[in-house]
């Protein structure tokens, strides 16, 4: 089988965010970039299926120079090419364009996203490509089978989960539950060795008109004082919550 | 030229959080001097949907539509949109409407802005605040684009009740066939989803084990909560995935959110941020949370929750 993995790369989740040249842009100083956690799962549950198959593994980013030790990563991790559309990823629908043209050169049976990127929280990225390129998508994928040319996969509902099939070529928005946290691959000396002798390809595309633009950032307002109330004084936290906050 | 919002139906009733996507519609379309359609699918009564101002109900009643499929919803949508000249879509921020939301741009040549937290600051550009980096930032994005899709952050905008006197429409719609099958469908035992609850009850690692969340549900079921964990906690297998919350879990949106023995990591407070009133009982009074909340207890949960809950029943009881 032929599998895509879409990498998103993100400020490492503990990163504090902060903004420069008049809050315009995101500040990458001191920023640590990872592999989105959404996608982490859905890369290492491609790696289940190439060890049962030897499916071969592509994965891809829309991203600037920046993005390339985070494909180094997932060489090591045991991808078999990476891809770099060499573009400044501004607008979901700029990333799925690029990702969409190069899923229909490329005849892909499987193509794994994340449910949602942690910088920009878009949960878009999949969802477009799929009706782009006209193939099945399932997102919040908790659970993915694969029988031949069908699937069976799980997605997360409100209060419960569903299971879908459909025939591939398919495109999957994962998260965790298609593999669980102390199943992620990590890279280990061999794979780090290996990857560097891996294709790391950068396709150089034309800067394309976007419909969409982020002209400013703001942080959240400061949060006001704390009222501590002492564990013995039960009933003036539930006056609080009904009279001051109005939320009981 | 319309506005449109897409309501979902559970139980053939109204979602929750239709109200709140009407209201918002309702002044975006003032804001554009646009008639305001509601879009749902096999809803049983729609007179509630009328005391948020809209002038016109479509409610398409179709067998094949009860159950959720992206590929039939978003091709139904796309017709109404294009028979009744749509130009502004409005949907929710729950998980079927952020599932369709996407390919539903493509299909009707639309821009698509998720987790917008407010109307339009300007109309030319049109210029949306949504949230972004996980909660810890907002962001302005213009769209240029005459047609666009709104997907509104959860409880971001409120209610505005507005009666009137909708026109009742009907449309006949071509229901496509899927490719993508339903095989089955199961509920969790939680009465009360993360995403429609208006109080959340949390609890981390500080309960120390899954034998002890007796009194986490009996609190929320006194407060008609919703129940939640931390990572490590679902992660454990102490509770299911679906109640892991944070920023790589579900966002809370909840009007109370009450922590129990979590300590408050970023990637935690970044998912429960936008919660209006956040309550954190904790034994450690250096516990980061206490610096995101704004009422705090220090102390045991395993004596403060089983009172906690007693005190609650005696008022829930005496107010009603
Ligand atoms: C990539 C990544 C992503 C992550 N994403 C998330 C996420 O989305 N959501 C998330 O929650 N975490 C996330 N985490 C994990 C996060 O960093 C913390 O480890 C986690 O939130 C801690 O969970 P906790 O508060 O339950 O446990 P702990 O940090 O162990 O805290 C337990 C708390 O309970 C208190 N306590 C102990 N006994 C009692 C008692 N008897 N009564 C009252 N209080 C008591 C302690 O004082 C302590 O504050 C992520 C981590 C990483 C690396
Ligand atoms: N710049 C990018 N390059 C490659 N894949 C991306 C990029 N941005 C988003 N994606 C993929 O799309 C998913 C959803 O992202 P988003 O729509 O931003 O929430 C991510 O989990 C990635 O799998």
């Amino acid at each position: 089988m032929k599998i895509l993995v879409c990498i998103s790369c993100v400020p490492e989740t503990t990163s504090k965010i902060n903004f420069v040249e008049n809050d315009t842009q995101f500040d990458k100083n001191g920023i640590k970039f990872i592999i989105n956690p959404n996608d982490e799962f859905g890369l290492t549950r491609a790696m289940w299926i190439k060890e049962k198959d030897n499916s071969s593994i592509d994965v891809i980013n829309v991203g600037l120079e920046d993005s390339d030790p985070i494909l180094r990563k997932t060489l090591a991790i045991g991808a078999d090419k990476a891809i770099r559309i060499n573009s400044n990823p501004r607008d979901s629908f700029q990333v799925a364009k690029l990702i969409a043209d190069h899923i229909s050169k490329n005849n892909y049976d499987l193509i794994i996203a994340g449910r949602e990127s942690i910088d920009f929280n878009g949960n878009m990225v999949p969802g477009i490509i799929s009706e782009l390129i006209g193939i099945n998508f399932v997102t919040n994928c908790v659970g993915l089978e694969i029988d031949g040319k069908k699937i069976k996969a799980k997605r997360e509902i409100e209060g419960g989960t569903e299971t879908l099939s459909c025939n591939l070529p398919v495109i999957i928005g994962g998260q965790k539950g298609l593999v669980e946290e102390s199943d992620l691959k990590i890279p280990n000396m061999r794979g780090i060795m290996q990857a560097r002798q891996k294709p790391l390809e950068v396709i150089e595309v034309d800067e394309n008109n976007l419909k969409t633009e982020t002209v400013k950032f703001y942080k959240p307002q400061e949060k006001g004082e704390i009222k501590m109330i002492s564990s013995e004084n039960l009933d003036e936290l539930i006056n609080l919550l009904h009279k001051e906050a109005k939320v009981i | 030229m319309s506005v449109l919002v897409y309501i979902e139906s559970k139980n053939s009733k109204p979602k929750k959080n239709s109200a709140e996507i009407i209201s918002y519609g309702r002044g975006l379309a003032d804001m554009l001097s646009s008639e305001l359609i509601i879009l749902s699918f096999n809803i049983e009564n729609t007179d509630d949907l009328s005391n948020y101002g809209p002038d016109k109900i479509l409610n398409i009643q179709n067998d094949e539509l009860i159950r959720f499929n992206v590929k039939k919803y978003v091709d139904v949508i796309t017709q109404v949109c294009s028979s009744l000249s749509v130009n502004h879509i409005v949907v929710g921020g729950s998980a079927d409407s952020k599932y369709l939301a996407p390919p539903l741009s493509v299909k009707t040549d639309s821009s698509y802005i998720s987790n917008v937290v407010g109307l339009p600051t300007t109309l030319d550009p049109f210029k949306l605040k949504r949230s972004t980096y996980s909660n810890k930032a907002f962001s302005d994005v213009i769209i240029n684009n005459s047609k666009k899709i709104i997907g509104i952050y959860n409880n971001s905008f409120g209610t505005v009740e507005k009666k009137s006197n909708p026109e009742l429409i009907s449309f006949d719609v071509k229901v496509p066939d899927s490719l993508l099958n339903t095989d089955s469908v199961e509920y969790g035992s939680g009465n009360i989803s993360i995403a429609d609850a208006d109080i959340v009850v949390s609890a981390g690692r500080g309960l120390k084990g899954p034998e002890n969340w007796n009194i986490i549900e009996d609190l929320a079921k006194t407060l008609g909560a919703a129940t939640a964990c931390s990572k490590p906690v679902s992660d454990m297998g102490w509770r299911p995935h679906g109640e892991h919350v944070g920023q790589t879990g579900k966002p809370v949106a909840t009007k109370l959110y009450i922590a129990i023995g979590i300590s408050g990591a970023i990637q935690h407070l970044a998912g429960v941020s936008s919660s209006k009133v956040k309550v954190v009982i904790n034994s450690d009074p250096e516990a980061p949370f206490f610096k995101a909340a704004d009422y705090g207890i220090v102390g045991d949960a395993f004596d403060i929750i089983p009172r906690l809950n007693e005190k609650l029943k005696a008022f829930k009881a005496s107010s009603n």
